[in-house]
């Protein structure tokens, strides 16, 4: 459990980095909290020419409450995002699923944008900004570019961010008013990879009645797997909405499969019995909102 | 006793050591050493071609490359078999390094040795090993079936095969006694893989003294001296040339009894060709793959019995899977098989297993050792019958209980020690009562329909179980008073977290009268004790406890002879209190052991100011006797051994109360109760942290670890991301109380109490999951999947 060997970069500046980048190209990797880097380095499971260490580059550690929603920089580690009264003012999923991320040893290291690049399905950040409708800001040597979630997540393990390019923050838009959001999820043990999970988002009107119910599922299918039961639930008040039917809907999107520790159908079930649990705890926060 | 330590809660006195990262492990040794990494079967079952390792040897800091061609003498041949039992009949053990055939992933192949980790790590993945592939033989049941053979001359696959059988009073076997029982039950049970996963996991440091041809060697081990043995003989060397030592170690629970592990010997001969120190600190991936895993059983049980719960005959029968070799025999599935009666009179037992080759990893003793599986199957049975019969599951257990007049009680079995299976001591009605109050039994199904109104489902589950101890042949202890009033104890087993250096210092000094703080205790060191066993088999406390006594008393009459001498008294009339001899009801009348010390050491030479006192002219020697007397020796120090007529028996009663989603299917322990009978309690909160430690891994077994392996014989998980073992997160507290039933057996009435938490936790959580459920549980471990896959089956 030792990683083979690799040259290691520890640029000043951002454009340093993008240079270093720019060079190395598919050779080169980005070393930002290491939470899951290092691990398949020293399985020998990736095998990077180049490693490129943001570490130094403090800008980027900024999280940054804007009018529509949180910017949070490529360095800004789980815990700080977790524990910030702005972010969850301005978007309480956050904090919502920032409890479930692994343990806090591993937020205090690891980081919201490095768990986005890495892409994994199974993580709770994905579903949020997939969910939130939110952006990454990729940066290259002359030019940046924003991609939207919907375009940011390629496959498991896979983004849109390309050889050269490095993920300098990401966008979560603020919870409109008369919001609210849950996240539940059910795993092996407290902080593991999610069996299945579900952020959601219920958006209520003036009268209280519902203009908007979406879920994003974990460990669902390749990528977050979005579901839109505004439909399903009608212009109703969440007390009479059919809550049971939305779950069956949202159940009908996913596509989860067997591994060592759940059948499919049980994830399946999961699925519905947290989309139906998330939605009336997004609803009754959006009442409270 | 004069000070009283014995059986208080002293705090562990090498915590603030080892929790400050001063600890010494193995890893923690040799920062400078050459490092030892290898390259590893890939393949369940193979065979080797060709080995090229042209390409590794461009790597810079490369130092050695050895395959088993390379391999000496007695270090080419298959590493020894530790246990031989005449039902053993096809017992095989590997070779250090694979020779022509791997047969588990994992297998060692080829050894590197490098400047660095890095650069061994580099050089191995540059190997190219050309395999024929065979078809691999996995699954316990798939191999007693399968044509494939793990081992072409081990035909059917079948290691072992051992039948016991108690026959009833009147004389009939158990087949017939369930032919004609008034109820009959039969099912099967499946437990599946774990293992020990210490911590830290293994590791070896040799360092070869050419001028003096001697050999030390630092292995993380459960036992030392055994290592020595197998190191001296594998490498031809004079045993008094080799030391090995055990370092603080990280955990063992059994995997680390084992030895000598290929790395054991392998390492040290490294170190000697290449005359320079030599480490190999094992990773996660390989302690997974390359060392010891266990559990796995299918069982087969038939049970008959009358209509008031009594057992009258119960036939076991046992698949148990050995993984490739086996090399630590078949003791694991003995125990099993004879501790499978427990607490219970059993009216006529049959007994059955075969030890079954797979192409997986070994398997041998971890924590529990073959007795989880055992109380789960007799567990199991019980709550059966009473779900048969409508009966209560605690008074079917107490309707079975060996009565407290009827110790000792012979089983009638041969055990694990090879000697007869006779039960010492205990008292399980006692036990049965203690728990049932501490759980609130008898309340339950009140609190069970209050939370069924609530839409919850609760259930409460019970185990009990009797855990042979402290088997033999022997440990032994030497106990040393230096002039300066210090007391060093040693013992020859190793320590691995157990808190030896506190409990054996609270014998030394309650048994000499001394402070705690002026004893140290070392264990596990081949150059301070020579001859033990090991830490294995809760025996430490037994083994080590009893000697170190023994030699302590061995001591204290020294001491007092010595001082009776000094006082002019009689030495009946002499205590020891605080360190200090003196005369009964007269305090003034005292020497301190320090000036005993210097007075049973005669010298020549005054090495500082105490020392006068023994020299030739100080005076106080009679001129009609030697200084040394005959059948004395110079200094105040004893050494003895305790060597029992066999194991003791501990018992105990765990009870758990779990509650269950309806929705989600997730399981999770709302109490867990443990009643514990250990004997006398040399320290209450060590014995506590024990039984903690063991519902942790007992938890685990239930609820998260198995070894994923697929039909090729690939273990799917691997890592600690995929084998789930329990954080705090998921481990109750543990509600404890005591019950002591004193050992007859041996000098400080003791019993073991490393192995008790793990035991019965998982025939206790499947009881309580069934009676949450109303679905029987007879396969552990249970994830929440699978509780939604036996909801599913049963509506």
């Amino acid at each position: 459990m030792k990683p083979p060997p690799f040259t290691y970069h520890a640029p000043g500046s951002l454009g340093e980095a993008l240079d270093v980048l720019a060079g190395t190209g598919e050779d080169g990797k980005v070393l930002a909290g290491g939470q899951s880097l290092i691990p398949l380095l020293n399985m020998r499971l990736a095998a990077p020419a180049h490693l490129v260490d943001i570490n130094r580059l403090a800008g980027l550690a900024a999280v940054e409450v804007e009018p529509g929603g949180v910017r949070v920089g490529a360095l800004a580690r789980h815990a700080r995002v977790e524990r910030s009264e702005p972010v969850a003012a301005a978007q309480p999923l956050l904090r919502q699923a920032l409890r479930l991320v692994a343990h806090p040893v591993i937020r205090n290291r690891g980081t919201v944008v490095g768990s986005l690049v890495h892409a994994d399905p199974a993580a709770e950040l994905p579903a949020v900004l997939a969910l939130l409708g939110g952006s990454v800001r990729l940066a290259r040597r002359g030019g940046t570019r924003d991609v939207p979630a919907g375009e940011f997540f390629t496959g498991p393990l896979e983004s849109a961010a390309g050889p050269g390019e490095l993920a300098v923050s990401a966008f979560f838009p603020a919870l409109p008013p008369r919001s609210g959001t849950a996240f539940r999820e059910v795993a092996r043990r407290h902080g593991d990879y999610a069996l299945a999970g579900i952020a959601a988002l219920v958006g209520l009107d003036e009268d209280l009645r519902i203009t908007a119910a979406r879920v994003a599922c974990v460990s669902a299918g390749p990528v977050p797997v979005l579901a839109d039961v505004t439909g399903v639930c009608g212009h109703r008040p969440p007390a009479s909405a059919d809550w049971a039917a939305a779950a069956r809907a949202v159940q009908d999107r996913a596509e989860p499969e067997d591994d060592i520790h759940a059948t499919a159908a049980y994830r399946r079930h999961l699925i519905g019995v947290l989309a139906e649990r998330a939605l009336r705890d997004a609803a009754r926060e959006a009442l409270n909102a | 006793m004069t000070t009283k330590l014995f059986g208080e809660p002293v705090q562990r006195r090498e915590d603030p050591r080892l929790l400050t990262g001063r600890g010494r492990y193995l890893d923690d040794l040799g920062p400078d050493a050459l490092a030892a990494a290898f390259v590893r079967s890939p393949h369940a079952h193979a065979l080797i071609r060709d080995i090229d390792v042209s390409a590794a040897l461009d790597v810079d800091g490369l130092v050695a490359i050895y395959t088993w061609e390379d391999l000496p003498d007695r270090l080419a041949e298959p590493l020894p078999l530790l246990i031989p039992h005449p039902a053993l009949t096809h017992g095989r053990t590997a070779y250090p390094l694979a020779r022509e055939r791997v047969r588990h992933v994992g297998e060692p192949v080829v050894m590197v040795v490098a400047r660095d980790r890095y650069l061994a790590e580099d050089a191995c993945a540059l190997i190219r090993v050309d395999y024929e592939l065979l078809k691999p033989v996995v699954g316990v049941e798939e191999a007693a079936q399968s044509a494939q053979l793990v081992h072409d001359d081990v035909p059917g696959n079948v290691g072992a095969h051992l039948v016991q059988e108690v026959a009833s009073a009147d004389g009939r076997g158990a087949r017939e006694v369930i032919e004609s029982a008034p109820h009959t039950l039969a099912f099967r049970l499946d437990v599946e893989r774990s293992a020990s996963m210490p911590l830290e996991g293994r590791g070896v440091h040799a360092r070869w003294d050419a001028d003096d041809s001697s050999l030390r060697v630092y292995s993380s081990t459960q036992t030392s001296t055994s290592v020595r043995m197998a190191v001296a003989a594998k490498l031809g060397l004079p045993l008094p040339k080799v030391e090995v030592v055990a370092p603080d170690v990280g955990g063992g629970f059994g995997v680390k009894i084992m030895h000598p592990w290929p790395e054991e010997v392998l390492v040290p001969w490294a170190a000697m060709l290449l005359g320079r120190e030599v480490k190999w600190t094992e990773d996660r991936r390989e302690h997974f793959v390359s060392s010891a895993h266990e559990r796995a059983q299918v069982q087969f049980v038939r049970v008959g019995f009358d209509g008031g719960g009594r057992v009258l005959g119960l036939e076991v029968t046992i698949l148990h899977d050995h993984g490739a070799y086996t090399p630590y025999g078949i003791i694991v599935p003995i125990i099993t098989s004879t501790q499978l009666p427990g607490p219970y009179r059993i009216g006529s037992y049959r007994v059955e297993f075969s030890s079954i080759y797979t192409n997986t990893v070994q398997v041998t003793p971890y924590r529990g050792a073959g007795r989880p599986q055992a109380v789960f199957c007799m567990e199991r049975t019980m709550d059966r019958i009473a779900a048969h019969l409508g009966l209560d599951r605690t008074a079917v257990r107490a309707a079975n209980f060996i009565q407290p007049d009827e110790f000792p009680y012979d089983q009638g079995l041969i055990f694990q020690d090879g000697r007869p299976l006779i039960y010492d001591s205990g008292d399980y009605p006692e036990s049965l009562r203690m728990l049932k109050e501490l759980i609130g039994w008898d309340a339950f199904p009140e609190a069970k329909a209050e939370a069924a109104r609530e839409g919850r489902r609760i259930g409460i589950g019970i185990g009990c179980y009797v855990e042979g101890t402290g088997v033999g042949p022997y440990e032994g202890g030497h106990v040393q008073i230096t002039s300066d009033g210090r007391v060093h104890v040693s013992t020859g087993l190793t320590s691995q977290g157990q808190g030896h250096e506190t409990s054996f210092a609270q014998i030394a000094a309650a048994e000499l009268g001394v402070p705690l703080e002026r004893v140290s205790v070392v264990t596990g060191d081949t150059r301070r004790f020579g001859y033990a066993v090991g830490t294995f088999a809760s025996r430490a406390a037994v083994m080590s406890g009893n000697a170190i006594a023994l030699a302590c008393r061995k001591v204290r009459e020294k001491a007092l002879r010595i001082a009776a001498d000094a006082l002019e008294a009689d030495p009946r009339d002499l205590e020891i209190t605080d360190g200090v001899v003196h005369v009964a009801g007269s305090p003034h009348a005292s020497v301190p052991l320090a000036t005993v010390a210097v007075l049973s050491n005669p010298l020549r030479y005054a090495f500082d100011e105490e020392a006068v006192r023994a020299t030739q002219f100080a005076g106080g020697s009679s001129f009609d006797r030697p200084p040394v007397e005959e059948g004395q020796e110079p200094g105040l120090e004893g050494r003895d051994y305790y060597s029992p007529i066999r194991s003791t028996f501990a018992s105990g009663m765990h009870a758990a109360i779990v509650e269950t989603d309806p929705l989600t299917a997730e399981i999770r322990i709302l109490r867990y109760a443990v009643v514990h009978d250990c004997g006398n309690l040399i320290n209450p909160m060590i014995v506590e942290g024990q039984i903690h430690g063991g519902v942790a891994q007992g938890v685990g077994g239930a609820l998260y670890e198995r070894m994923v392996y697929d039909s090729h014989g690939q273990l799917l998980n691997a890592s600690f991301m995929d084998f789930l073992m329990p954080y705090a997160t998921e481990v109750p507290r543990v509600e404890t109380a005591h019950l002591q039933t004193p050992s007859p057996l041996n000098p400080l009435g003791i019993k073991g109490a490393g192995e008790a938490g793990v035991i019965p936790v998982s025939a206790v959580i499947a009881s309580a999951i069934e009676d949450a459920e109303g679905i029987p549980i007879d396969r552990m471990p249970i994830s929440p999947s699978d509780l939604f896959g036996l909801r599913r089956a049963a509506s």
